[in-house]
């Protein structure tokens, strides 16, 4: 209460005006309407079973946190890219894509061991990200290489091989099997986000050329899952330390 | 002269028994006018209530709930209004695979007589907002944005003025800037006005114009920030003739609402109930018979 009500009786003048705020929690006290479950139930029906409907099988647990530089499930997501988007890409911009960099912060769930389903797919990626395709100078690859030395982080890549000394500094990096050169520029799929200055990727920021794809990560993932039958993506040797 | 002196005895003397034969009834100060405010933000496509074994919200929200509730506060107050201060869309998989279709349908269902646009609801570009419109039964109210050469030209609201038991309640709008939020081709040709500008004007025209005796600014500008960026604090500060902002974005949880005095050294109230459809906002107002709530002694029960 901030200020006392002052009441006043003179003839026609009436009281002095109030106002109370509050909120009120929702919550199981309060009963649900049945008029609005049954309106939502057919749509309830619909998407539990398109997001359940199996879409492969996952031979073993995967979590974001199973290696140092590279985890089966991030190589798996930026396999993905790789896969899914290189034909689209090529048959707009006349060019491979020639690496994947995505952030580690992005793998947003696991993937358990069983079948994957469309609701798996939206647990590991539940934002709408899109992907688009960045020309990068081989500076700015070089600017990438020192970003990940500072990282330390396993930011999921495809395409590229790095290998790190134990001090995280880069003992040797490759594209397509040869080193990088400063003077030819890359192709380099990520998503949206990253591409803008996410996770402080600040390399991509000004890219040569910026290809959008129209594909968001996630329809990706479900499409991968749709025609592969079992994963079988391993940590492998592609971003690591010796 | 005696005549007169006779008349303002009788009229004093019918008016002290009316009162007085009202105030027999209750103790309670009896206000002539009782508007409410009900208010949602962020609730981002949350449509059934959380599982008993989420770590944060374990049962809480849920939409049938919500209108339960909102059904009861109008049983007890028809000259109620309800609001939401808009990223509706985007956080459950109801909007990745209905577009935002059940959203509205279900806050048409619930009577919602408007609401102002968060970045969110730009999520699937303005063509997907766009194409959603048919399912809203409601108005979207926002007075920043020009959308002239955008498709949503024509579908929005500078402002509207409620009229509940001869109160005139104006609402005007305020969406947050879209550039660094939205990717461009989503939003396209929408161009982003200067917030304390427009919410100047806008007041001015609802309280003076339209002679509103209430005042509400439906925001998705942000509660506050440590930073320059414009906030619902800074407005409340920055602005007068607005009696209420209703707040989103920043998914802050006020469990009442703050107080700020604006310009002219008057009371504003700013809300937000933080998002999911966790909490639902309510504000009564209680007015006199001159639809004033800027009387002496204004009460603000918080």
């Amino acid at each position: 209460m901030l200020s006392l009500i002052l009441l006043n009786c003179k003839g026609n003048q009436v009281e002095t005006a109030e106002i109370k705020g509050k909120r009120i929690a929702i919550d199981e006290n309060i009963e649900a309407d049945p008029e609005i479950e049954e309106f939502v139930a057919p749509y309830k029906e619909h998407l539990n079973k398109t997001l359940d409907s199996t879409l492969a099988y996952n031979p073993k647990d995967m979590v974001k946190s199973d290696g140092d530089l590279n985890t089966a499930i991030g190589n798996l997501m930026a396999d993905i890219v790789m896969e899914q988007v290189n034909p689209i890409f090529k048959s707009r911009a006349g060019n491979e894509i020639d690496m994947v960099l995505l952030n580690h912060g992005g793998i947003r769930s696991g993937l358990n061991k069983g079948n994957i389903s469309t609701r798996s797919a939206y647990a590991l990626m539940p934002f709408e990200n899109e992907i688009v395709v960045a020309e990068l100078s081989g500076e700015k690859i070089k600017e990438m290489l020192s970003y990940l030395e500072r990282a330390k982080t396993a930011h999921p890549v495809s395409g590229i091989q790095i290998e790190m000394d134990q001090n995280y500094k880069v003992i040797r990096a490759e594209i397509n099997g040869e080193e990088i050169d400063e003077n030819k520029s890359y192709f380099v799929a990520t998503s949206d986000y990253l591409q803008q200055g996410g996770d402080n990727m600040n390399f991509f920021k000004a890219p040569i050329n910026l290809y959008k794809v129209d594909y968001k990560l996630r329809n990706a993932i479900i499409d991968y899952f749709k025609k592969a039958d079992t994963l079988k993506v391993e940590k492998d040797n592609r971003f690591i330390r010796k | 002269m005696k005549r007169r002196y006779f008349i303002q005895q009788t009229s004093a003397a019918t008016a002290f028994i009316g009162i007085g034969g009202l105030s027999s009834l209750s103790f309670k100060p009896n206000y002539k006018k009782h508007i409410t405010i009900l208010h949602t933000n962020d609730v981002h496509s949350h449509i059934e209530p959380f599982g008993p074994d989420d770590s944060r919200n374990p049962n809480m929200g849920g939409v049938a709930r919500r209108a339960t509730l909102i059904q009861q506060i109008r049983n007890e107050n028809p000259n109620t209004l309800l609001l939401d201060a808009g990223d509706i869309f985007q956080g459950m998989p109801y909007f990745n695979f209905y577009g935002g279709e059940l959203e509205f349908k279900l806050m048409s269902k619930m009577k919602y007589d408007a609401s102002t646009l968060g970045n969110h609801d730009f999520d699937n570009g303005i063509d997907g907002l766009y194409a959603q419109l048919p399912h809203a039964e409601f108005d979207f109210i926002c007075s920043n944005y020009d959308l002239s050469d955008t498709v949503m030209d024509g579908h929005t609201r500078k402002h509207k003025v409620f009229t509940k038991d001869g109160v005139k309640i104006g609402i005007f709008g305020l969406g947050i800037e879209l550039q660094g939020l939205v990717n461009k081709g989503l939003y396209k040709e929408t161009k982003y006005l200067d917030p304390v500008e427009i919410a100047q004007d806008q007041s001015r025209i609802l309280k003076e114009e339209k002679n509103c005796d209430l005042v509400i600014c439906l925001s998705h500008l942000g509660y506050d920030y440590s930073h320059d960026k414009i906030s619902d604090i800074k407005l409340a500060k920055a602005t007068e003739n607005i009696d209420l902002i209703i707040g989103g974005h920043t998914h802050t949880f006020l469990d009442k609402p703050s107080i700020e005095t604006n310009k002219a050294g008057n009371k504003v109230l700013v809300n937000q109930v933080g998002c999911y459809g966790l909490y639902l906002g309510r504000i009564d107002f209680y007015l006199d018979d001159k639809n004033n709530i800027e009387a002496n002694g204004l009460k603000i029960e918080v």
